[in-house]
């Protein structure tokens, strides 16, 4: 913990994480209106009423880009939560588990790991028929998890024979408890620097598959601004504040995750720490 | 022979894994989307071709659903993916066959050039560690791998096809027997250059980042000790000693990368309005066009489980010690 702190790349990292989350917490007071208001003139420049202009349907540019954190920000975290559980089942007690039972749950692993997520993710969204950030969440988390579950197994399997973990065995803990309080502590850096991992990954997907309108349209994100942007050629139309600021926003919160994933990584990994 | 069979294993077992998949999960859906899909197509198809889906995605048909299942895998392995809805009466198989060519291109050049490259600058980065080269390159490379492909995509297109008319906005160029003129050949080079430099530039950061951490950690091992005691010039140790052994994990992350760049192929050829196989699959799914889907992802996975075989065995090429594990 106090090595992060001295971590220049994490505390850029954690200074763009608490900068969104502030944003998109005080979002209805940063805002100046409604990001779904569409009774502006549309394309209008930037002026101090609309201080990035609007879109070509008539919305506050800013407004939306405020709100948009909201929904980037809740599908990383929550996915990557969620991920975090499954990969402590598939990941952590299937490695210290051994046996068949690590036998399955890493086939199954292998098998989820080959298969190409996006295009998974794609194919699931074509045959659901509600689309909205829960649906958006779950589709994400069951596409995701498997790169992070080998690693962790990898990890567990690393700690299973170590002492304490004998001792705890000897002393007639059940399973569960031996992975919960004795493997888990011993691994927190790589959990912490899958779970940022895995955030990444899923606020990436998400504003991919918004842009590409296999999401809820009418929400307001990052994804869907581009989205719109994009089907009123506002590439054409000049309009490059509306093209340029969304993807800004992803790229940044994204850097930010990554940023940590990297920094948990060299901390608790002491070959690649500096000496 | 043991690794080669428990490769061949996994292949099977992953492939009929996604023909599974690919089966179950319309009939999982509620409300059978099928069923909503052939409403909207009534009138446009033959009734023989309407009823041809009915029975492929188990509608109106008295066969039971194992039954369903094993005609399903007999129909798939012969390549009987029947016809596409948004291009009746175009066969699936003959869209596919069209498409393709244009991404096993884009995503083949993408792939190479991004290995290498990556590699190479990821060796440097660990070997002068510290240096302003690597703390350039790491969060360059974090940020590459942050990067929202297709708003990267959308901003070259915007700044070099656009603004600066450099190249073509949209397309891949005239195909089939265009290529063999020089013109031909060389609209297919023109659009072919966006593209294909975006996706190799958006799947740069993970090979960057992974090359130069495996690299430390191969550095401080006791063999390159042992080679820097011997007076080795620091080349060598740095080429033979330390890359050799960095490069292993790289390979055996083919299958994360791979996923990534087939990813960001389907963002780049929405885009770019690129001809190929992802841009297909992206008008499949908006018109819920599913035969067309369920063919399209079959090949790709396919595509995929075939890459990662050959990089399986490269693997046990590089590395003699996959070979004698698997032989005792």
């Amino acid at each position: 913990m106090r090595a992060l702190l001295h971590n220049r790349r994490a505390l850029i990292g954690a200074g763009i994480l608490v900068f969104f989350g502030l944003v998109a917490l005080l979002a209805p007071v940063i805002a100046p209106y409604s990001p779904t208001d569409i009774n502006f003139t549309p394309m209008l420049g930037v002026s101090r009423d609309h201080l990035l202009g609007t879109t070509p349907q008539g919305q506050d540019v800013f407004s939306q880009l405020v709100y948009g954190s909201r929904n980037s920000l809740e599908v990383g975290l929550i996915t990557a939560a969620i991920i975090a559980v499954v990969q402590l089942f598939m990941g952590v007690f299937s490695g210290y588990a051994g046996g068949w039972v690590d036998g399955v749950l890493s086939s199954v692993t292998n098998i989820w790991l080959v298969l190409p997520g996006l295009v998974l993710l794609i194919v699931i969204i074509s045959y659901v028929p509600s689309k909205g950030i829960t649906t958006m969440i779950v589709v994400l988390a069951v596409t995701g998890w498997a790169w992070g579950a080998r690693v962790l197994r990898s990890q567990a399997i690393a700690l299973r024979d170590r002492p304490f973990v004998e001792a705890a065995r000897m002393s007639g803990e059940s399973r569960w408890h031996i992975v919960l309080f004795n493997i888990v502590p011993n691994m927190f850096g790589v959990l912490v620097a899958n779970f940022f991992g895995a955030a990444l990954y899923a606020v990436l997907a998400e504003a991919g598959l918004d842009f590409l309108g296999l999401g809820n349209i009418n929400e307001v994100s990052w994804g869907t601004m581009l989205y719109w942007a994009q089907s009123a050629n506002a590439m054409l139309l000049g309009e490059w504040i509306y093209l340029l600021l969304p993807g800004l926003c992803i790229l940044l919160l994204g850097t930010g995750f990554g940023l940590l994933n990297f920094a948990v990584d060299e901390v608790a990994d002491p070959r690649l720490r500096r000496n | 022979m043991k690794y080669l069979a428990r490769r061949i294993g996994l292949l099977l077992l992953t492939g009929w894994a996604a023909l599974t998949f690919n089966f179950v999960l319309p009939r999982l859906m509620p409300g059978n989307p099928v069923e909503t899909m052939l409403a909207r197509y009534q009138g446009k198809l033959t009734p023989q071709a309407a009823n041809a889906l009915e029975v492929a995605f188990g509608l109106k048909t008295k066969q039971s659903e194992l039954g369903q299942y094993f005609t399903y895998l007999g129909h798939t392995l012969t390549g009987q993916f029947g016809v596409s809805l948004t291009y009746f009466p175009e066969k699936v198989t003959t869209l596919i066959g069209q498409a393709l060519p244009w991404t096993l291109g884009l995503v083949g050049f993408a792939t190479v050039v991004a290995f290498v490259v990556g590699t190479a600058v990821g060796v440097l980065a660990a070997w002068h560690r510290g240096s302003a080269l690597d703390s350039i390159m790491v969060p360059t490379g974090v940020m590459l791998g942050a990067m929202p492909v297709f708003w990267i995509g959308l901003l070259v297109l915007y700044v070099f096809a656009f603004k600066l008319g450099w190249f073509p906005v949209a397309g891949g160029g005239a195909g089939g027997q265009g290529l063999a003129t020089i013109s031909g050949f060389g609209a297919v080079v023109r659009h072919a250059t966006l593209p294909a430099i975006t996706l190799t530039a958006v799947s740069l950061g993970g090979y960057i980042i992974l090359m130069r951490n495996t690299t430390i950690t191969v550095l401080s091992d006791d063999f390159v000790k042992f080679a820097r005691a011997k007076g080795l010039p620091e080349r060598v140790i740095a080429t033979r000693y330390a890359a050799r052994n960095a490069i292993l994990p790289s390979f055996t992350s083919f299958a994360l990368a791979l996923g990534f760049v087939v990813a960001g192929a389907i963002f780049i050829e929405y885009v770019f309005d690129y001809p190929g196989i992802a841009y297909l699959l992206y008008q499949a799914v908006i018109s819920q066009d599913y035969p067309l889907e369920q063919g399209i992802f079959v090949v790709i996975i396919v595509g995929v489980l075939i890459a990662v075989f050959v990089s399986d065995l490269l693997y046990a090429l590089l590395d003699p010690r996959i070979r004698v594990e698997a032989r005792s």
